[in-house]
């Protein structure tokens, strides 16, 4: 297994204050989540706002501890040994975490310093990879804030690649990109699983992606997984033979007009 | 790669970073280093009000007080303010999920501190003496090196312990470093002896590494005294640093912890 989690749970807690009066408002972000993500394959994690898919994300980057439960990345604990598992993994934000100021190259320089690979060998990798997402040579010499976010995206991607994690976690990596920014980064993602050996764990919010690059989609829903299957054993199983969409809704209690307006 | 060398790397990634963001913002460093300059200038003009023969004198003591005020505060500002900028840009989860020691990325900022510290200083030095036309033949430059050596430590130590309180609090952190400088830069006696500040602040001079890296600094500039001299308070300092780093190490880890538990890491946590 590359992933295994049992029984997680992680609440946030906030302090506001009502005048005099200090008030600690706590939510659940995730209650009891039990998860398997095998080795080579593409798990999608599906589910409405603030429904504990970053959180999810964010334990197994190791960037959050959990309150309770084991979660397990290639058998290694993600709290007792952080590092280890930080070897193995690399993350792509929804919000590309970049220094704005700086060239696609400086911020790559100091990913690959992070990371132990060599400066040269870096550069050389990412101007390939990114070619092949279709970012040309010459926006590496250019700070990053001059660009597209779809730009800044295929970057982080090829940013996360550099390192050749066995483990890539993508948070959202399509969010906010024009169709064909969207489509290259997909294929792209394909290609990463059948070139370089890797598990992915996708979160995202668009059922079209899913079903397209996933091998199985977990939905999640006020912080617990209520179903784990392939797209197709999904749309038939809770969708009526209609779609990924269905399903969804029919397994977060859900419809269209309740997501738009979903206050979470 | 070995695992010290891949240490090592990363911590000259982070020191290279710095210095590249330096150079994007280089018109803003203008900037500060020319006010920098005309501060330092105008400090050391008050000396001009005095009588010619104590004029020379104060001149040297009052730029001593600002250029190393500009360096120690350089020191704790990009030691403390680490954390801060790194969640204004964004890129603090992905720093801190690097497979590195968090020694060796905060010893990267240090490193980069202590290097940009000293070229700042150096510059408004080099400013002042042609200002005024110092002449310091007979200081003792080694002395003086020294003490700032001894004394760089226990300004990190404290830089440390400033960095982790915006892991608490992102805001309310940041406001806080900077209410620990302003109390530094009071009752260190960096424009003006200790004896002068009322007695009821006066005990915390006496905490402030600050304190004695300025007497020594002006014992060693205006006394000329050699590094034989200077040597016990020079320990002191450094030993004081000993003690400062391993707790505001443990102090960060500790806050880097609470900071993953209660999800305050990300950027608007």
């Amino acid at each position: 297994m590359a992933v295994e989690g049992e029984n997680l749970w992680k609440s946030f807690s906030q302090t506001k204050w009502m005048g005099a009066r200090r008030e600690v408002i706590s939510s659940h972000a995730l209650q009891g989540i039990d998860m398997q993500v095998r080795r080579r394959e593409i798990l999608g994690i599906l589910g409405p706002n603030g429904s504990g898919k970053s959180t999810l994300i964010r334990l197994m980057a190791t960037l959050l501890i959990p309150d309770q439960g084991r979660l397990q990345v290639f058998g290694l604990d993600v709290v007792r040994e952080r590092r280890q598992v930080r070897r193995l993994i690399n993350r792509v934000s929804v919000e590309a975490s970049f220094f704005k100021k700086l060239t696609a190259r400086e911020n790559l320089a100091y990913a690959a310093g992070l990371y132990g690979v060599s400066n040269v060998q870096a550069q050389a990798e990412a101007t390939r990879i990114l070619a092949s997402l279709g970012l040309p040579r010459d926006k590496l010499e250019i700070p990053l804030e001059t660009l597209s976010r779809g730009q800044q995206q295929k970057i982080a991607i090829a940013r996360a690649l550099l390192t050749s994690p066995t483990l890539m976690l993508l948070d959202e990596p399509t969010t906010g990109l024009d169709p064909t920014s969207r489509r290259d980064v997909q294929e792209f993602i394909l290609d990463v699983r059948k070139r370089h050996d890797s598990t992915i764990v996708l979160c995202t919010h668009d059922m079209a992606e899913a079903e397209r690059l996933c091998d199985r989609i977990a939905i999640i829903d006020q912080g617990r997984i209520v179903a784990t299957a392939s797209p197709e054993d999904l749309i038939s199983g809770y969708g009526q033979g209609g779609s990924l969409e269905d399903a969804f809704f029919r397994l977060t209690g859900l419809n269209q007009k309740s997501l738009e307006e979903d206050p979470r | 790669m070995s695992p010290i060398r891949l240490e090592l790397h990363a911590l000259w990634a982070v020191v290279r970073r710095n210095f590249h963001l330096v150079r994007r913002y280089f018109g803003w460093e203008v900037v500060f280093l020319f006010y920098n300059v005309i501060n330092t200038l105008t400090i050391a003009l008050i000396a001009f009000a005095l009588p010619a023969r104590e004029r020379d004198r104060i001149v040297v003591y009052l730029t001593i007080g600002a250029l190393l005020w500009n360096f120690l505060s350089i020191l704790f500002q990009e030691v403390a303010s680490s954390v801060s900028w790194e969640r204004w840009e964004g890129t603090i989860e992905y720093s801190f999920m690097a497979p590195i020691h968090r020694l060796t990325y905060l010893a990267g900022v240090c490193l980069y501190a202590v290097l940009y510290g000293v070229l700042r200083t150096l510059v408004i030095l080099i400013a002042v003496v042609f200002f005024f036309h110092i002449h310091l033949a007979h200081a003792d430059w080694l002395g003086a090196a020294m003490i700032l050596a001894g004394s760089s430590l226990p300004f990190i130590g404290l830089g440390l312990m400033g960095a982790v309180l915006p892991l608490l609090s992102t805001e309310r952190g940041a406001q806080a470093t900077q209410v620990i400088q302003g109390v530094i830069l009071l009752v260190s006696g960096i424009y003006y002896p200790i004896r002068v500040l009322p007695g009821w602040i006066r005990w915390m001079s006496h905490l402030s590494p600050a304190t004695y890296t300025l007497q020594a600094a002006r014992r060693a500039i205006l006394n000329g005294e050699g590094p034989l001299h200077l040597l016990p308070l020079t320990i002191k300092l450094f030993l004081s640093g000993l003690i400062l780093v391993p707790i505001g190490l443990a102090i960060f880890q500790v806050a880097e912890h609470w900071a993953m538990r209660n999800g305050t890491l990300k950027r608007n946590g």
